[in-house]
């Protein structure tokens, strides 16, 4: 326990180029890798950008063009201005309430992300740096708790919301994202704070520091990394959930988020692509933002939550 | 390491009370909800699941779970280690990796409009919008109509999506684990005369096990919940339905309280081996310290 354990070989790996073994090696030739290599690679990076781009090109086309031609027909005459157009975007943020959506998104997830981390780091440092009767079988009931379903939840915890009034409200969505995402935080919070060095609490303890002035003087400060992964894994988690908004907000409520919103537009414009493809991309924006700015952080996230359900 | 009774209970409490009241509590009052009738008013034993287990509606759920199940975890843990060593070998690794991995950001439901978008249909004849019938134009066959053909193209077309979106998850994790292995190790065996495929398979692939392991868990993990993708492309029908949308509908459509929380005990238990998995790779990685 006092012994700060060896990193995961490769943890800090991320989509960075870090050339473990270079191409040209005895078989592969001296020119680099083979035709089919780069092909399978090329190809398949392909595949997985269309189907995105398809979107992003459809949802600034006319809707008779959108509903009339395939969207890589622009690429005929790409520079036809009159082919291109925000009036899809104007038509969903002003008429279908996907501002007012993008708002609540925001709304939902930045507490619920503040909220759980803060709450898992205390009880982290404690399960990492104090020594209390139960701490051991405490901690393995919240690493049981990584990969329950959230189904076992739902009805009684409603239940609960019904008689409180609780559901509908943004205090119900932010406790229950923060209830949901807890083991994981819990979890990954006390792997990085268990691996600081164990001098560094002790010495404070002597000097006379409390447990609080440790955690906020000591602990939280060199967690930064730890703090920004998690952080980034958790707002997109919630920006991105459909589940737990439309089991405790329901799906005609005013503090919709994005996704809640885009279902049931697909709902009820099934067909008029140029709406959808308009609204997906407004709720995609903001962590597609977040993935390429920030995808350092991101990327250790899920390599060290790689147990989470 | 310090003695701090009172300061850990003071630190521990908001998070355990939160886990004990979204997490806990819910867990053993489900299990005792699937006992009870539709309104949890009367016990009524296992009659939930003999039911769920009599009804066409669940056993098509059940059978697209065991779908989802093989073809889901197969291709993103393979597409993925393949990934991992090609990519591996290119120079641009960095932009191939980002636009593989990029879906991981995007939302289930949005991700479902955009394949929604990719399948959509136009009859033989009149010009196609949806990349997917554009494709078997030019090959020369007929517009197919990708999500309401039964039983196996629809289900096989909103896989594809599950897979589009966790390949990169896959990528990204076994490419960690292969960038982790020492590069003597691999030399060393292409020295003695091996070639690539038995360096990947007599080598590389032992070594990287138990991230494999890791990732085919979390895939299972997954697509025991998969919920969102069917959820916005088909809501079930035409065969499509799995066992969390069908939990979904018990709950919210057919309001019987009973059957839906069987449903979820039905998931919770396929999912109890991983849990105690988890315990136990957690006790071992405490021994080792």
């Amino acid at each position: 326990m006092n012994n700060p354990p060896t990193p995961r070989p490769g943890i800090r790996a991320s989509l960075r180029v870090r050339p473990a073994h270079p191409a040209g090696t005895a078989t592969l030739g001296v020119s680099g890798p083979n035709v089919v290599v780069h092909m399978v690679v090329v190809l398949t990076a392909l595949a997985w950008f269309l189907p995105t781009l398809g979107l992003l090109v459809s949802s600034l086309r006319p809707a008779s063009d959108v509903l009339n031609s395939g969207w890589w027909t622009v690429f005929a005459n790409p520079f036809d201005l009159t082919r291109w157009t925000l009036a899809n975007y104007q038509h969903v943020l002003a008429q279908q309430g996907m501002a007012r959506a993008f708002f609540n998104s925001f709304a939902i997830a930045l507490p619920a992300t503040v909220l759980p981390i803060l709450v898992a780091s205390f009880a982290a440092f404690a399960f990492a740096w104090l020594d209390f009767p139960g701490r051991q079988a405490l901690f393995l009931t919240v690493v049981a708790f990584l990969v329950v379903p959230l189904q076992m939840t739902f009805i009684p915890v409603l239940r609960i919301y019904n008689q409180l009034g609780l559901a509908g409200s943004l205090v119900g969505i932010w406790l229950a994202h923060t209830g949901y995402g807890l083991p994981f935080a819990v979890y990954l919070m006390r792997n990085f704070f268990g691996s600081l060095p164990a001098e560094l609490f002790e010495s404070a303890y002597i000097d006379g520091a409390s447990p609080l002035s440790a955690f906020f003087r000591l602990a939280l400060p060199m967690s930064t990394p730890a703090l920004a992964s998690l952080g980034i894994f958790q707002f997109l988690w919630v920006w991105n959930d459909l589940l737990v908004a439309l089991i405790y907000l329901g799906g005609g409520s005013a503090t919709a988020p994005l996704t809640l919103k885009l279902s049931s537009l697909v709902g009820s414009y099934g067909q008029d692509w140029h709406v959808l493809t308009a609204a997906a991309f407004v709720s995609m924006i903001v962590p597609v933002v977040v993935f390429f700015a920030l995808q350092r952080y991101f990327v250790r996230g899920i390599l060290a939550g790689a147990v989470k359900g | 390491m310090r003695r701090g009774g009172a300061w850990a209970w003071g630190f521990t409490a908001p998070a355990l009370l939160l886990i004990g009241f979204y997490l806990a509590y819910p867990t053993l009052a489900t299990i005792y909800l699937s006992l009870l009738d539709r309104q949890s008013q009367r016990f009524v034993g296992l009659r939930n699941y003999v039911d769920l287990f009599s009804s066409n509606a669940m056993l098509t759920a059940l059978r697209n779970n065991v779908l989802w199940l093989v073809l889901f975890t197969t291709l993103t843990v393979g597409l993925g280690l393949a990934l991992a060593v090609l990519t591996d070998r290119v120079r641009y690794e960095a932009a191939a990796k980002a636009l593989i991995f990029l879906p991981m950001a995007i939302s289930f439901v949005g991700a479902g409009v955009i394949w929604k978008f990719v399948y959509a249909y136009r009859p033989a004849g009149a010009p196609q919008i949806g990349l997917a019938n554009q494709i078997m134009v030019m090959l020369g066959r007929e517009p197919v109509g990708w999500l309401i053909t039964q039983p196996w193209v629809n289900n096989l077309a909103l896989i594809v999506v599950g897979v589009w979106i966790w390949t990169g998850f896959a990528m990204v994790v076994l490419s960690a684990a292969y960038k982790g292995i020492p590069k003597e190790l691999l030399e060393a065996a292409r020295v003695d005369g091996a070639n690539e495929w038995q360096v990947f398979w007599r080598i590389s692939l032992p070594v990287m096990q138990s991230t494999v392991a890791v990732v085919a868990t979390t895939m299972v993990i997954n697509v025991l919940k998969v919920f969102d993708i069917v959820y916005v492309m088909t809501n079930g029908n035409f065969g499509t339905e799995v066992m969390a949308n069908r939990m979904y509908k018990e709950m919210f459509q057919f309001r019987h309280f009973g059957r839906a929380s069987a449903i979820a005990v039905i998931l919770f238990m396929a999912i109890v081996p991983v849990m105690l998995a988890n315990i136990r790779r957690f006790r071992q990685q405490e021994a080792t310290r």
